[in-house]
């Protein structure tokens, strides 16, 4: 009763003002609606239905769709390939970039070339990195020379047991696919890696090393408690990226070797395009986007609990 | 703060507005001709065509390329779900896929216009050509019989050998049969040079090679039983086509990597002159040209396994347009493909493209490779010339075998037993799926 009492009449005048404030986030809304809501509502609605994408009649099929994508094996097949690839972004590719990230944080000569070049992978196209290193990784001969650079290279520092067909071999196209992606990656995380160790104070390195700290001791007890909100980012972009690769294995690959690397987008893709099944392909979209969201939501679940910490 | 708010809200509606006259259906000029491709070959000499109908008849013929031929079908089936497809356009994809595309009213039946003047426009094309637009009496697809689309060029796939790494290797002739082809690759390895080269990291030109054999091996009346369910991928006539492709990888007859190759890069590695024989289309004696000018190659059918029966390739369809059936400028459309299609045209477009022309008139007028590739016109055959065609699903996963017997991954035997499996459990889904319909 106390609270309702406490409550204050809503006048005309609140409404006008709710009104206009409204007004101010409505174009956002309006477009939110139509560019966001819209497509999703409507891809979980073609997921209940079975179509061809050019027939007027849909078939509503209940969450038939779904049962099917839960026993499909292709598709966890291709979840397995993305988990590998994305295993290989955390582990290879960030660390990588954190220890790039440190050196040239150091008082080193060159600091911004190298910055620069680690920086040329991510802003080439996907396609244009996977010709280049389709043509590193190329397993044919001519004239009895490799044409690939990295089997020549091992063909002349005669090392020839390590030389094979390596995109079109089973047991190493998928780890080829994973280390060119990472190459193609580590510098984003790179930039984020630097431009946080840039934000620790050197005051408090200049305190550690005064009480005797040693650069180990350094880097345990400053570098990484305070890099940790931004190693949280930059795990959660390289999760959300190398889960959603696709290009890169079109260009080196094309459709080749499906049952080796095929990834969740490329099943959506082949759901849509190769199979014309428009339903089943929103089915996989929206389980992927569901399995990503959750992704999300733990990642914001442990960042929020690092920032109280 | 109110005018700031009547700002922004007046903004918002401008927008609103321009993002739905964006999303809206664009009035159509009916003075004008739209055509969408994905010919990257031929995009050149269809816009002189294109100005050259223009000066003749005064109606402007508008010709839009969308290239690679995925992101065409990409293109024309978001075009069809939102119905503002251009007057002509191609359609890329299965007889299934095609007659849908008739059934809900986007193509034009061109039947009557082909019988028009005694069938002068439908005798001057190769009628394989045609049959490819051609739906029969008795479809499986429950499409009105008759004609809907116009060839605008003839293929087809078989193997080119280069006649002068052949000689490096002391081979005289090229294959007459399997057991030959097999030598004449080994004779080839050991001065150095790779056997078969193929765009087999795409999945149709596999399909069409295996196919081929499998014509040859069982014949199409057992294929296509094969596609109605009656007969199982594990039949030893299935394992036979199946082992082609281990006995070429443990042979040493393809080229290293050849399950990753697309067709472009294979065109390219035997171009260079890096392998002696190609499994590519006629399409290629233009793209050869363009890569290596001085190159000397002939073209064989598929050296067959079974010598009692002839050797089918896939072949015929080429390149097929189709009229919007609600364009307004649907005559129009008709009359300017009726033009493209007249011998003078085919000739340019043939000498231009180096291609095989639809027009049987205009086959006078080409290079003596590509009349080699039309002289087995009559051995094609094409998936939509078949009364049924596999289960998308199931073509996909044959495909796929296939690649793990070439790197060895798979025997004949367990893909052949994978095909089925996944053959057997498509079939169920299917069935469900056309219980569905019926209700």
């Amino acid at each position: 009763m106390t609270s309702l009492a406490q409550r204050k009449k809503f006048t005309m005048g609140d409404a006008k003002e709710s009104l206009v404030n409204f007004s101010f986030i409505l174009p956002a809304v309006i477009l939110f609606s139509i560019f966001y809501i819209y497509p999703f509502y409507d891809i979980f609605r073609l997921s209940l239905h079975e179509w061809n994408g050019i027939d007027a009649q849909k078939y509503y099929v209940h969450f038939d769709n779904f049962k099917e994508l839960f026993k499909d094996g292709n598709w966890w097949r291709s979840m397995w390939h993305a988990g590998i690839i994305t295993f290989f972004a955390l582990t290879f590719q960030n660390v990588m970039a954190f220890a790039l990230a440190l050196a040239c944080d150091q008082k080193i000569r060159m600091k911004k070339f190298y910055r620069m070049i680690f920086f040329i992978p991510p802003v080439l196209s996907e396609v244009v990195v996977g010709f280049i290193w389709m043509w590193i990784l190329n397993g044919d001969m001519q004239s009895g020379e490799y044409i690939g650079i990295l089997n020549y290279l091992l063909d002349k520092m005669g090392l020839h047991h390590l030389i094979t067909s390596w995109l079109s071999n089973p047991d190493t196209v998928l780890t080829c696919i994973a280390l060119v992606h990472c190459w193609k990656g580590f510098g984003w995380g790179f930039i984020m890696l630097f431009a946080g160790l840039q934000t620790i104070d050197a005051q408090l390195y200049e305190a550690a090393r005064v009480d005797g700290a040693n650069s180990w001791q350094i880097f345990k007890n400053i570098t990484i408690p305070m890099m940790v909100p931004v190693i949280l980012v930059v795990i959660f972009l390289t999760v959300l990226g190398s889960m959603q690769v696709f290009v890169l294995i079109k260009a080196m690959v094309g459709q080749g070797l499906q049952d080796y690397t095929s990834v969740p987008v490329s099943e959506i893709f082949e759901s849509m395009i190769g199979l014309k099944r428009f339903g089943y392909a929103c089915a996989q979209g929206v389980s992927f986007g569901v399995t990503l969201i959750t992704i999300s939501l733990v990642f914001k679940l442990l960042s929020t609990k690092v920032k109280q910490y | 703060m109110k005018k700031i708010a009547s700002i922004l809200s007046f903004l918002c509606l401008i927008a609103l507005c321009f993002v739905f006259v964006s999303c809206s259906q664009q009035e159509k000029d009916p003075d004008r001709v739209v055509l969408w491709h994905w010919m990257n070959d031929r995009h050149e000499a269809l816009e002189t065509l294109a100005a050259r109908y223009q000066k003749e008849t005064g109606v402007k013929v508008k010709i839009d390329l969308f290239s690679p031929p995925h992101a065409y079908t990409q293109r024309i089936t978001a075009t069809a779900q939102t119905r503002d497809l251009p007057d002509i356009f191609g359609i890329l994809d299965k007889k299934e896929i095609f007659a849908a595309y008739i059934k809900n009213g986007f193509v034009a039946d061109l039947t009557e216009e082909y019988k028009k003047d005694n069938a002068a426009w439908e005798k001057s094309l190769f009628t394989k050509a045609l049959d490819v637009n051609r739906f029969a009496e008795d479809n499986i697809y429950g499409v009105k019989p008759g004609v809907y689309g116009v060839p605008l060029d003839v293929t087809n796939i078989q193997i080119i050998y280069n006649k002068r790494l052949l000689k490096k290797a002391g081979i005289s002739r090229p294959p007459e049969t399997f057991d030959e082809f097999l030598e004449a690759t080994k004779a080839l390895n050991r001065v150095g040079v790779a056997g078969l080269v193929s765009g087999w990291g795409e999945m149709w030109l596999i399909e069409s090679f295996a196919l081929n054999y499998a014509f040859n091996i069982m014949g199409e009346e057992k294929v296509m039983a094969t596609f109605r369910g009656q007969v199982p991928y594990t039949d030893p006539d299935w394992i036979k086509v199946f082992e082609i492709f281990d006995t070429l990888s443990e042979q040493g007859a393809l080229v290293d990597g050849i399950v990753i190759k697309q067709n472009k890069i294979a065109e390219q590695d035997f171009a260079l002159e890096r392998a002696a024989f190609a499994f590519n289309g006629s399409w290629c004696v233009n793209v050869y040209h363009g890569m290596n000018a001085d190159l000397e190659y002939g073209v064989i059918l598929p050296p067959p396994v079974n010598p009692d029966r002839p050797m089918k390739i896939w072949g015929g369809s080429g390149s097929s347009l189709v009229v919007n059936k609600a364009s307004p400028s649907k005559d129009k459309a008709i009359a300017f493909l009726r033009w493209l299609t007249a011998k003078d045209q085919q000739a340019y477009l043939s000498q231009e493209t180096k291609n095989l022309p639809a027009n049987k008139d205009a086959l006078s007028e080409i290079p003596q490779i590509l009349s080699d590739f039309a002289g087995v016109m009559d051995h094609t055959t094409h998936p939509t010339l078949w009364k049924y065609n596999e289960l998308a699903k199931v073509a996909s996963e044959f495909n796929k075998a296939i690649q793990s017997i070439i790197v060895g991954d798979l025997t004949p035997q367990e893909a052949a037993a994978k095909v089925q499996s996944i053959k057997m459990a498509e079939m169920e889904k299917e069935k469900r799926r056309q219980q569905r319909r019926e209700r």
